[in-house]
């Protein structure tokens, strides 16, 4: 299976790219994906609250990740 | 009512069948509370005075310095080390004498926000730290008052309508509902340390003042239930659906309390030095650690002798560096980030050696060293 993950704000310049992808054997749920992210860049870890968009609908926790699933990865921004 | 210069003045609003007098008469009996007179604040204040906001609040407690100038576009040269709120409210009175504005020349905080918003119909967020973006969040859910939330990080925006009731009295999502917790500057850097193209403020402050004025006039779709993204590099943009939480006001009493007890014990807990003091110090030749925590560009515009830079974004991975033997005192730009890495070194890493300079590097070059580069 095979993900594709649209990054915005800091996760953009953690990640060094406007996007990543995660090939995995399994199908993800949303949980999965997330805490997949968060080994794979440790500072994503230390992120508390990250909102996961799945087809641009907010994603609830344990929804299952279909490869065609537009994801995107959004973190609270705080400039103004 | 409309006063005849009224009519006139807002000849453009009363063409359009969806606002009209009836619409121009209900921007009139608004109030508006703007927090932050910033990059978002400024377009968002000039088009709200502009459109007839009857009466506006602006709450800052900061005054206008030259890196401002690049995109907070209300401001002038010679308006320089002056009050924010009152150089806007200035600027909008001259642009627009038939409404009132009220400059509150103080930080939103807990202990103000209440008094301060309860007095307003709707709040716009233009603050540029997550601490008073949550306070307005959960102020306003303890108030029942929507607010507009934009947010800017180098190219792209978000914004959205929280807190917001609509004509069936369907309550509408939280910024909560999206962040539940308040992430630190640590996890997440503002704007002061890493940048913002001048021009999205801009972008951003439009959109919050456009839907001010559509919610109170009743026109179009107003932007609650979504979350807007916006990127100025590729012109895309992008809307997240989003729901209520049903613990959304309990999520906003929850920290409250949480909240206090961590303001509680940074102030008791955290040691400052101001400018003054440390200089007796150095003078006086005391064994002192001067630790810098901003970025490498900032310390070669600037910095102590003898200090030791460690980018905040650093210290993490740098404990075993910071001495535990002897003071050190930590400073950065303002006293901002400073604040925030000793919170860090003394929760998590129980340090009890640590001083913030009181207003940083900026504050010893204007009261010690005037020799000194700013920036």
């Amino acid at each position: 299976m095979k993900y594709t993950i649209a990054l915005f704000g800091i996760t953009k310049e953690i990640v060094g790219s406007s996007s990543t992808t995660l090939e995995v054997a399994d199908m993800l749920t949303t949980d999965d994906l997330l805490a997949l992210l968060r080994a794979e860049y440790p500072k994503l870890g230390a992120i508390r609250s990250l909102l996961l968009a799945v087809n641009n609908e907010y994603a609830e926790q344990g929804l299952a990740l279909s490869e065609k699933d537009e994801i995107a990865l959004i973190p609270p921004v705080s400039g103004g | 009512m409309l006063t005849s210069s009224e009519k006139t003045r807002y000849q453009k609003h009363l063409l359009l069948p969806q606002i009209g007098i009836e619409g121009q008469e209900k921007l009139k009996s608004t109030k508006v509370l703007v927090v932050g007179a910033g990059g978002l604040g400024c377009p968002v204040l000039l088009y709200l005075a502009a459109a007839g906001i009857g009466k506006i609040g602006i709450i800052d407690n900061d005054a206008v310095d030259l890196t401002n100038l690049q995109r907070q576009v209300l401001y002038k040269v010679e308006d320089i080390g002056n009050p924010k709120a009152l150089v806007a409210t200035k600027r909008l009175l001259a642009m627009n004498d038939t409404i009132e504005v009220e400059a509150i020349l103080h930080r939103l905080k807990k202990e103000n926000a209440l008094q301060y918003i309860q007095q307003y119909d709707i709040v716009v967020d233009c603050t540029d730290n997550f601490t008073t973006r949550y306070l307005i969040n959960d102020i306003c859910v303890k108030l029942n008052k929507p607010f507009v939330y934009g947010a800017i990080h180098q190219f792209e925006g978000q914004v959205s309508v929280f807190n917001y009731t609509d004509a069936s009295g369907q309550q509408g999502p939280t910024y909560r509902c999206l962040f539940p917790e308040q992430p630190s500057e640590l996890e997440i850097p503002n704007c002061a340390t890493i940048g913002v193209l001048g021009i999205l403020p801009g972008t951003l402050g439009m959109y919050q003042a456009n839907e001010v004025v559509k919610m109170v006039t009743g026109i179009g779709k107003v932007l609650s239930g979504e979350f807007l993204m916006i990127d100025l590099l590729e012109n895309t943009s992008r809307k997240i659906k989003v729901k209520r939480r049903p613990d959304a006001e309990q999520l906003a009493r929850q920290s409250e309390t949480q909240e206090q007890e961590e303001i509680a014990c940074k102030t008791n807990i955290m040691k400052t030095l101001s400018v003054e003091e440390l200089q007796e110090k150095l003078e006086a030749q005391e064994d002192l650690f001067l630790l810098d925590v901003r970025n490498t560009n900032e310390y070669e515009i600037c910095h102590l002798d003898n200090s030791v830079l460690i980018p905040m974004n650093h210290i993490p991975n740098n404990i075993k560096h910071i001495p535990r033997d002897k003071p050190v005192v930590v400073y950065c730009h303002h006293g901002m980030r400073s604040a925030s890495v000793i919170q860090f070194l003394e929760q998590n890493h129980q340090f009890d050696n640590l001083y913030n300079l009181t207003g940083g590097i900026n504050a010893w070059a204007y009261e010690i060293d005037p020799q000194m580069d700013t920036y």
